[in-house]
């Protein structure tokens, strides 16, 4: 470690030293001193030296969008870290109690061990409340890091062969992490998490055949009972926990066996990737920006209050605030409760039917196995099996895109919906017209962004398209002998030519009879769904339109109204 | 593995024609790229600290300073732990100390994070290396000995032949678990039917009507036109099963002008002269209907916004529920206080499967 | 504010206890001296005949419209009679009344009349007919059991106004007011009479000393900034989730670019 230090200090005023220094591999003291007995000493009861010359090199790509995942990674880091000093104060236990500390208001007032406990963490331990706020928002981060970070793998087509399997792991974190936000937002007995719960109660209650009973088990007897925050308790810190650190080293081990998937760009390829090295650029980089997520998280916690619980009281089932709402990942939820219109339910056979619980939870449960399924859907409809390590460009990938957007938002107006009492007191709507409106939303909104978002790639794949063959605008306007005024295009070089070409379009299946001659239903499915996919394409430019572009151009006689659609490139079948 | 020294050209070359085999592998439906030619790795450009010696001098007392800065902060921190106790109980103390102690936390981090980044971007060397990319499928030697090796495991332990063995395992192990699974029904009473228990509540005839949270019993000349009562059964506080029979039994009282209401053969004598009283507990999933508006007669529930408009009965006329909130039959007792006339003619709350 | 805070501090631990004091008699005092001209105008003049009059002439000029002349009502607006002094002073003291429009519920806005007009409206339409009286100074001082005023508070009051009185939606439009920043006196006058579509918390209801107490609380949390720092409105968990995607999520991802971006 100290002979690190060393070389990078001495290369500090002198590059070339570093160079040289590097070149050396991988640092390891041959002799002398205390590391390299240190060292010996590991070696020989570990074989280290295996991880490090295996690893310590290793190339990580640089790009802000892949850093999502770490954001997500270091936010539960700062979770674990709060949430255990948190154990050692809270009290996950519904003994009635009356509260005696610091808070006036609250003075007498009786409670549960569990509120008590948490009132005493943020009011009489110094600092409890800082440790208190810091958990909190780092879980409000951590799944919030997480969505972007699917949102990014989704758009560029990360998910793709061999990374599927790792999608699904991801998925599946994502939905722990939910769980370990409501079981911890449930934790303090305080009036907003009671009402979560009964909400959750009555949502249970409503699934045909099995809710009463689960609801029943669950809740230990009548709701509110005596158990739930201990039940809860349990799952926040062991069993979802151990569960999610499983996942979560599944997920890391992946991302190294495949190593990380890059954007296109010159010199990188499919089989290849480019970047920095572990040691010890990248290590510094992901290493310091622990601390800086940690830092953002801590200046939340030091200037921001989150759940007051102190102004919520403890939970009685009488009251309610104002503005009840989830936390806001479970916001989707909550509003698709809400964009139910009055009378869905009714009795059939003897049994009561909450088609109103029931709609919205088939909603939910579809939109997440959508999101866990795509990867397979979309390599089932392109039946490639080849490995993909080169990003797409969002653009150049239309459908899926707008896919994408139309799940954005439909989840979006879920999402909105969750607030839409706020909504109408701070624009000054009424609250019918806000939920009304949402509804629309949801049902017609996400045909919308698809047909739009679609457009628009399409629209900026002509845009390269046209940049590649004739060059960019330089917006210098030129007068030609012959009296005519042309705006002269510039070529962009070859690096940035090679970024705007190195993807690939599909072309829809050919339906063809198989091997028996047949043409199966199964299979007019799969061209027809190809179809809908491929039908839309704008194809990369080719060397020879390139080197014909060039001719053109050459011309000056190429202004910009020369039409695509003219082109090679406009693929229709 | 890694390809420390790498420059661009050569390898990108190599590489692209790697990549045109194993693109020529399976792709599916028909795929159209671009046949133009990776221009390779562009020039390598240097920073301002490769260049500059002052530059990289100057990097390099930023880098430090960040870090005694952090030392800095960290002190701040522990000086703000012992300047700003709580133990007084005062709020503006507990502020304070949550905003100092985090501000100096906050800066001890930042010092780290900052400092290192900075370092690794402006003073480590800025040389980009290449990892070359093996398929994710092992060799074909490899996957050929794996068979191989289940293969010799199977002839060796008879685990396909000797079906008998095999078959009874299966059936041991699916068995095993249930007895674990059947211990979950622990989790609640034994002696109880949660279909029985939703169905009644603790209100009964004669149960007086009283104010929550005070157990005052209130009386009908109390109720002014336009009030709302948060009301509680007689002897609730009393009850060690208080929330869970809370839950259920609270009612919302309201008085109207008599007028106003419109009421269903049968339920005549359920109210007294314009006192109403109805369920307080949302029939969608059970959050408090508590937002009474005097002057249009809605209840509205906080949570999903269903509307219940109580001059006909509390029916929705908004929002997710279903079902009217139940109502609680009142009437007068001797001494002037509103009591109940029995319980709830229906379960309260959201709807379950066996509610029918 | 936070060095302010900190010197406060350091004289710790009499300091913090000294200072509340100060505070409390600096606003008691000077609320009390405030309000007891008020106090004594209702006491004395409330009565006298100038002032029904002059009450009855601003009545006439800018009430009578909607509420007719004798108080009896009309198809704008509501009659007066048995309402009382209270809600006069509440209505108009809050600028509700006059309305500038007929919408949904009455907005608040500045007032257009002044204190003594506002009260010689108030004793005009009480001597018509009697009702709920303005409140007395010694249930407004804030001085009550706090934990008993948030307990009356999340039951009563907290599903439309919000358990930190930030306020909140209704039916139609209509919307549950912010309770900081309204005098104790109007607060104490909407439990009593029922504005607009509040109900009315009688003193069978709430007593006296229960609106005092919940006063009480409602000026305990105004007056003691949260210990976790700034509110974000109190609105709850819609207002952290915007913060933590906003502010948190941006400022991280502000610091990714520049983490990943090439050095000069």
């Amino acid at each position: 470690m100290t002979s690190t230090i060393d070389r990078t200090g001495s290369g500090d005023s002198t590059p070339a030293g570093a160079a040289a220094a590097t070149d050396n591999g991988p640092a390891k003291p041959k002799s002398g001193g205390f590391t390299a007995a240190a060292s010996n000493y590991l070696e020989d009861r570990t074989s280290i030296s295996g991880v490090v010359k295996e690893f310590g090199r290793k190339i990580f790509p640089d790009h802000w969008s892949f850093m999502l995942g770490e954001v997500a990674l270091y936010s539960f880091v700062v979770i674990i870290l709060s949430g255990t000093f948190l154990t050692f104060f809270f009290q996950a236990s519904m003994v009635e109690t009356h509260y005696d500390g610091a808070f006036v208001p609250m003075k007498g007032v009786e409670m549960s061990a569990a509120m008590e406990s948490a009132l005493h963490i943020s009011f009489d331990v110094r600092g409890g409340l800082l440790v208190r706020q810091i958990h909190h928002w780092a879980a409000l981060l951590f799944i919030a890091a997480i969505g972007l970070h699917m949102l990014r793998v989704f758009f560029t087509g990360a998910f793709r062969k061999p990374r599927e399997l790792n999608w699904v792991i991801g998925f599946l974190l994502f939905v722990l992490a939910m769980a370990e936000g409501f079981t911890g937002y449930s934790l303090p007995d305080d009036l907003l998490s009671g009402n979560g719960l009964r909400i959750i109660d009555g949502l249970i209650k409503g699934i045909p055949v099995i809710g009463t009973w689960t609801s029943f088990l669950l809740f230990g007897g009548e709701f509110p009972g005596t158990a739930i925050v201990g039940r809860l308790y349990t799952l926040h810190i062991l069993l979802l926990p151990a569960i999610l650190v499983a996942f979560l080293a599944l997920h890391l081990v992946f991302v190294i066996v495949h190593k990380h998937t890059q954007y296109a760009g010159a010199g990188r390829t499919n089989n290849n990737v480019v970047g920095y090295p572990i040691l010890p650029v990248y290590a510094a980089k992901a290493g310091g920006f622990f601390f800086l997520v940690f830092g953002v998280i801590a200046l939340m916690a030091s200037f921001f209050t989150i759940n007051p619980i102190w102004n919520y009281g403890p939970y009685d089932p009488s009251p309610v605030s104002a503005g009840t709402q989830p936390d806001w990942y479970i916001g989707f939820a909550d509003g698709a409760l809400r964009l139910i219109p009055p009378g869905w339910e009714f009795v059939w056979l003897d049994h009561t039917w909450s088609i109103n619980i029931i709609v919205p939870v088939i909603a939910l449960v579809g939109l997440l196995a959508a999101v866990a399924a795509y990867p397979f859907i979309e390599g089932w409809v392109t039946g490639d099996k080849r490995e993909h390590h080169i990003l797409d460009r969002p653009r150049n990938a239309p459908t899926r895109t707008a896919i994408g957007a139309a799940g954005v938002t439909f989840y979006a107006g879920l999402w909105a919906a969750a607030s839409s009492d706020l909504m109408a007191t701070h624009f000054q709507l009424s609250i019918e017209g806000v939920i009304h409106t949402i509804q629309a939303w949801v049902v017609l909104g996400p045909f919308l962004a698809f047909f739009v978002t679609k457009r628009v790639c399409i629209a900026l794949m002509k845009k390269d398209r046209e940049i590649v063959l004739h060059g960019f605008e330089s917006g210098r306007i030129v007068r030609l002998p012959g009296g005519e005024y042309i705006e002269v295009h510039e070529q962009v070089d070859d690096y940035e030519r090679w970024r705007l070409v190195d993807y690939e379009v599909y072309e829809p299946i050919m339906l063809r009879p198989n091997a028996k001659g047949q043409i199966t239903p199964g299979m007019r499915f799969r061209s027809r769904v190809s179809r809908w996919f491929f039908e839309d394409r704008i194809a990369p430019a080719q060397q020879q339109e390139l080197e014909s572009g060039h001719g053109h151009h050459g011309t000056h006689g190429d202004g910009t109204d020369h039409s695509l659609e003219e082109g090679p490139g406009l693929t229709k079948p | 593995m890694a390809h420390d020294e790498v420059s661009g050209h050569d390898s990108a070359a190599s590489d692209s024609s790697a990549v045109e085999t194993s693109r020529a592998a399976s792709t599916g439906t028909a795929v159209i790229a671009s046949d133009v030619v990776n221009p390779g790795e562009p020039p390598h450009r240097k920073r301002v600290t490769d260049l500059d010696p002052k530059k990289a001098k100057h990097a390099q007392r930023t880098v430090y300073t960040l870090f005694y800065l952090s030392i800095a902060g960290s002190i701040f921190a522990l000086a703000a732990y012992m300047a700003f106790p709580i133990e007084d109980g005062d709020i503006a103390a507990i502020r304070l100390n949550n905003l100092f102690i985090g501000v100096g936390s906050a800066l001890a981090l930042f010092g780290i994070g900052l400092g290192a980044v900075h370092w690794g971007k402006a003073l480590m060397a800025d040389k980009e290396g290449i990892d070359e990319r093996h398929p994710i499928r092992g060799t074909q030697a490899t996957r050929d000995r794996a068979v191989e090796i289940f293969h010799e495991a199977d002839q060796e332990s008879g685990f396909g032949r000797r079906t008998l063995i095999r078959n009874s395992l299966i059936g041991a192990l699916v068995a095993f678990p249930l007895p674990g699974l059947v211990l979950f029904r622990g989790w609640a009473p034994q002696d109880e039917d949660p279909v029985e228990l939703l169905s009644h509540t603790m209100w009964k005839k004669g149960s007086r009507l009283t104010l929550d949270p005070s157990g005052i019993p209130v009386k009908a000349s109390d109720v002014t036109i336009g009030s709302v009562f948060h009301i509680i059964p007689e002897g609730l506080n009393e009850r060690h099963d208080l929330l869970e029979q809370k839950a259920k039994a609270a009612v919302l009282l309201m008085r109207l002008n008599p007028d106003d209401l419109t009421i269903s053969p049968g339920r005549e004598d359920w109210s007294y002269d314009g006192i109403v009283a109805y369920s307080k507990i949302c029939t969608h999933v059970g959050c408090p209907v508590a937002l009474y508006e005097q002057q249009t007669h809605h209840l509205l529930c906080p949570c999903h916004q269903s509307t219940f408009d109580v001059t006909k009965e509390c029916e929705v006329i908004f929002g997710p529920a279903k079902r009217p909130l139940p109502q609680l039959p009142i009437e007068v007792d001797s001494e002037g206080y509103l009591v109940a006339r029995s319980d709830f003619n229906e379960p309260v709350g959201p709807s379950f499967w066996e509610r029918s | 504010m936070a060095r302010r805070s900190r010197k406060a501090s350091r004289r710790h631990p009499l300091a913090t206890v000294v200072l509340i004091a100060i505070g409390l008699v600096v606003t008691g005092g000077g609320y009390a001296a405030f309000s007891s001209t008020t106090t004594a105008t209702a006491d004395t003049e409330i009565t006298s005949q100038a002032v029904i009059d002059e009450g009855e002439k601003l009545f006439a000029a800018n009430c009578a419209t909607c509420h007719g002349m004798s108080l009896e009502g009309t198809d704008d607006g509501p009659a007066l009679i048995g309402v009382g002094a209270a809600s006069v002073n509440f209505q108009v003291g809050t600028g509700r009344m006059p309305m500038a429009m007929q919408g949904p519920q009455a907005m608040q806005k500045p007032t257009q009349f002044t204190d003594e007009q506002t009260l010689a409206l108030a004793a005009y339409v009480a001597s018509i007919s009697p009702g709920p009286a303005i409140p007395d100074e010694s249930l407004l001082q804030a001085d009550g059991d706090a934990a008993n005023g948030g307990e009356l508070f999340r039951i009563n009051c907290a599903m439309c106004h919000n358990v930190a009185g930030a306020g909140g939606a209704l039916t139609e439009g209509k919307y549950a007011p912010e309770l900081t920043g309204v005098l104790a006196t109007h607060i104490y006058e909407a439990m009593l009479t029922g504005p607009q579509n509040m109900p009315v918390f009688n003193d069978d209801n709430l007593t006296p000393e229960d609106k005092r107490d919940i006063i009480t609380y409602l000026k305990y949390i105004e007056n003691n900034p949260s210990p976790g720092g700034y509110e974000l409105g109190a609105l709850g968990p819609v207002a952290e989730g915007l913060f933590a995607w906003i502010f948190g999520l941006g400022a991280i991802i502000g610091l990714m670019v520049w983490l990943t971006a090439k050095s000069n």
